[in-house]
């Protein structure tokens, strides 16, 4: 019997508007399962209801309708219940900075009830393994960056969670400190049987870590399933042509759209996107095209569809502008 | 599937401890913090200091008007400006909420088994600590600059526990707010809005005999004026206690209503996350 960690059913959940403004619907009938152990990626851009759902999840924020269970716990009938299960990670920093590493977590490990010694053990334990060792008996405001996102992860594991959320971890980390966060996840989903809930705008990220995917747009899940399986229903190739100057009249759209073998191309400002059945073809043909009209161009690119491109098919625009337009509706 | 092989070590935690154990915990934290702001302890220790040698000083004349109670205008003074200090000092509060809600500390613990009660109690049990010391400092002072104060042990203590409840009033209060805006600028605009009328209209500079009528009225209803009447009473050569009783016993009711109203607040700001 496969047991599900998480399970959240028709959760809708809107925000007053503030002044002069539509409510927001943040959540709109998202549904998804996630058996135990599996790492879950949650991935759309920001204000798709990623922490919504995250929050309604942890007991935090409750949703309008609809229902969820985590670790068999149902969200609003047995919130101590859930609480006692999760690790949470929030998206801001979560330690106290005024703390040192070492209280922080003795303080996280006795309020889940582990005794002095047990915790005191923990925390050690912990330390070692996110490498913070030296650096525990210092306070919190001194850690860099990265040091604190560490301590973060460590304190959502103090109490030994069923399920932990990571909301956006990697978010404002330097490359180095990214690359090193991400190791210590994927070392987490071989605890255990731990089942980890991640929310990302990084499809670099979600690649990486994630065993499942949902895709999340506008409150809903859009397209759900392992990494590969979702980059393999994209038949084909993906070409990217960038210009020197944008495609603002549309005309080389329409040029290459006359090729052989290319199917539907999205432009975003220098850049056209297309994809085509077969890129080893479709390039020579893209370069001569382009040539015969003296169209100057900076480079052309293919490659194997990636989760934009996943990402595209399924919500009709690529990652990076629905980014930036959520962003000014999040604001 | 892997779950299915996988050997169950996970244990959930031991069964979280209760009220009291989280407020022992909660305080705690608050504690480290405070003493770790060496700064700060010298500021609010300051403070009040130069409120009673200032006010002292500019006000000295007013046990000259016909009808004033008390001849020695520090010894007055004294026990109002250990309620306008605690009421002062409280006031910030909730920008330790604001700085928990600004990082995801607060989130964190709210969705941790941690009893509301005591992230609410272990944070006004810190606050406390300093009320007790500001007031014993106010003390200090008042005996150097000639206050003497008859109501002995007695006074001195109705006194330190009255300025607890007043710090506790409202710095829960101020923590409600603190919940309820999220923003810093509006805690601190609103707790300057409240803490200046509530000095003002009250006895604590002035007989309210001496003032206008209607100081005099708005006073009645003033809870720092309540602590400060229970304290004079108690510091007092002659104290009225059925008038201390019943002023102190307003307080207390009021401190607990407002705490346990504050409390409640947790839940309005997680309806709005």
């Amino acid at each position: 019997m496969v047991s599900h960690a998480l399970e959240a059913v028709e959760l809708v959940k809107t925000y007053r508007g503030a002044r002069k403004k539509p409510p927001l619907r943040a959540l709109d009938g998202l549904t998804f399962n996630v058996p135990e152990g599996v790492v879950l990626g949650l991935l759309g851009p920001n204000g798709a209801g990623k922490s919504t759902t995250v929050k309604i999840l942890t007991t935090l924020s409750r949703a309008d309708s609809g229902t969820a269970r985590v670790a068999g716990f149902d969200v609003i009938k047995d919130p101590d219940a859930v609480r006692r299960v999760i690790g949470y990670v929030p998206q801001k920093p979560s330690a106290d900075p005024m703390a040192t590493g070492i209280e922080n977590l003795l303080l996280s490990g006795r309020i889940y009830g582990l005794s002095r010694q047990d915790a005191v053990r923990r925390a050690a334990e912990l330390l070692e393994r996110f490498d913070l060792t030296e650096a525990g008996g210092r306070q919190v405001r001194t850690y860099s960056g990265g040091m604190q996102r560490r301590l973060d992860v460590a304190l959502g594991l103090v109490h030994r969670p069923r399920v932990l959320f990571l909301d956006e971890p990697t978010t404002g980390l330097d490359p180095e400190a990214r690359t090193d966060l991400w190791t210590e996840v994927e070392r987490l989903s071989g605890d255990e049987g731990l089942t980890v809930l991640l929310t990302t705008h990084y499809l670099e990220e979600a690649d990486r870590l994630a065993d499942q995917l949902a895709i999340v747009d506008h409150g809903k899940i859009v397209a759900e399933g392992t990494p590969e399986a979702l980059k393999a229903e994209l038949r084909g190739d993906s070409v990217h042509v960038e210009l020197v100057d944008p495609d603002t009249d549309g005309h080389v759209r329409a040029l290459l759209a006359q090729l052989p073998g290319i199917g539907e191309i999205v432009a975003e400002g220098n850049t056209l996107r297309a994809r085509v059945d077969r890129g080893a073809t479709a390039v020579p043909a893209v370069l001569g095209a382009l040539e015969d009209k003296a169209i100057p161009v900076t480079a052309v690119t293919v490659s194997r569809p990636s989760l934009d491109d996943v990402y595209l098919s399924y919500t009709g625009r690529s990652f990076k502008s629905a980014e930036i337009r959520e962003e000014g509706r999040a604001a | 599937m892997a779950t299915m092989t996988a050997v169950t070590t996970t244990t959930s935690a031991a069964r979280p401890g209760g009220l009291l154990a989280h407020t022992i915990l909660v305080t705690g934290r608050w504690l480290r913090a405070q003493y770790r702001s060496p700064a700060l302890i010298a500021f609010t220790l300051v403070q009040p200091a130069i409120w009673l040698l200032l006010f002292g000083q500019l006000f000295k004349g007013v046990v000259n008007l016909p009808g004033f109670s008390n001849p020695s205008y520090i010894a007055f003074l004294t026990p109002g400006i250990v309620m306008m200090t605690a009421l002062m000092t409280s006031g910030w509060n909730g920008t330790t909420f604001i700085a928990d809600m600004e990082r995801g500390v607060m989130d964190r613990m709210l969705a941790s088994p941690v009893r509301r009660g005591a992230l609410m109690a272990g944070q006004l049990i810190s606050n406390a600590t300093t009320t007790v010391l500001q007031t014993i400092l106010v003390f200090a002072i008042g005996m150097a600059a000639g206050a003497r104060y008859d109501g002995g042990a007695t006074g001195y203590l109705v006194t330190i526990v009255v300025s607890v409840l007043v710090g506790t009033a409202f710095g829960s209060l101020s923590n409600a707010v603190a919940l309820l805006t999220r923003q810093q600028e509006a805690l601190i605009a609103i707790s300057q809005f409240i803490s200046l009328p509530l000095t003002f209209m009250s006895s604590i500079m002035m007989d309210p005999k001496l003032a206008p009528h209607w100081v005099e009225v708005a006073a009645r209803f003033n809870p720092v004026d309540w602590a400060a009447i229970t304290a004079r009473e108690a510091l007092s050569a002659t104290p009225d206690w059925s008038s201390a009783t019943r002023h102190g016993a307003y307080l207390l009711a009021f401190t607990l209503l407002v705490a346990y109203l504050s409390t409640r607040a947790f839940h309005t700001y997680q309806r709005s996350v």
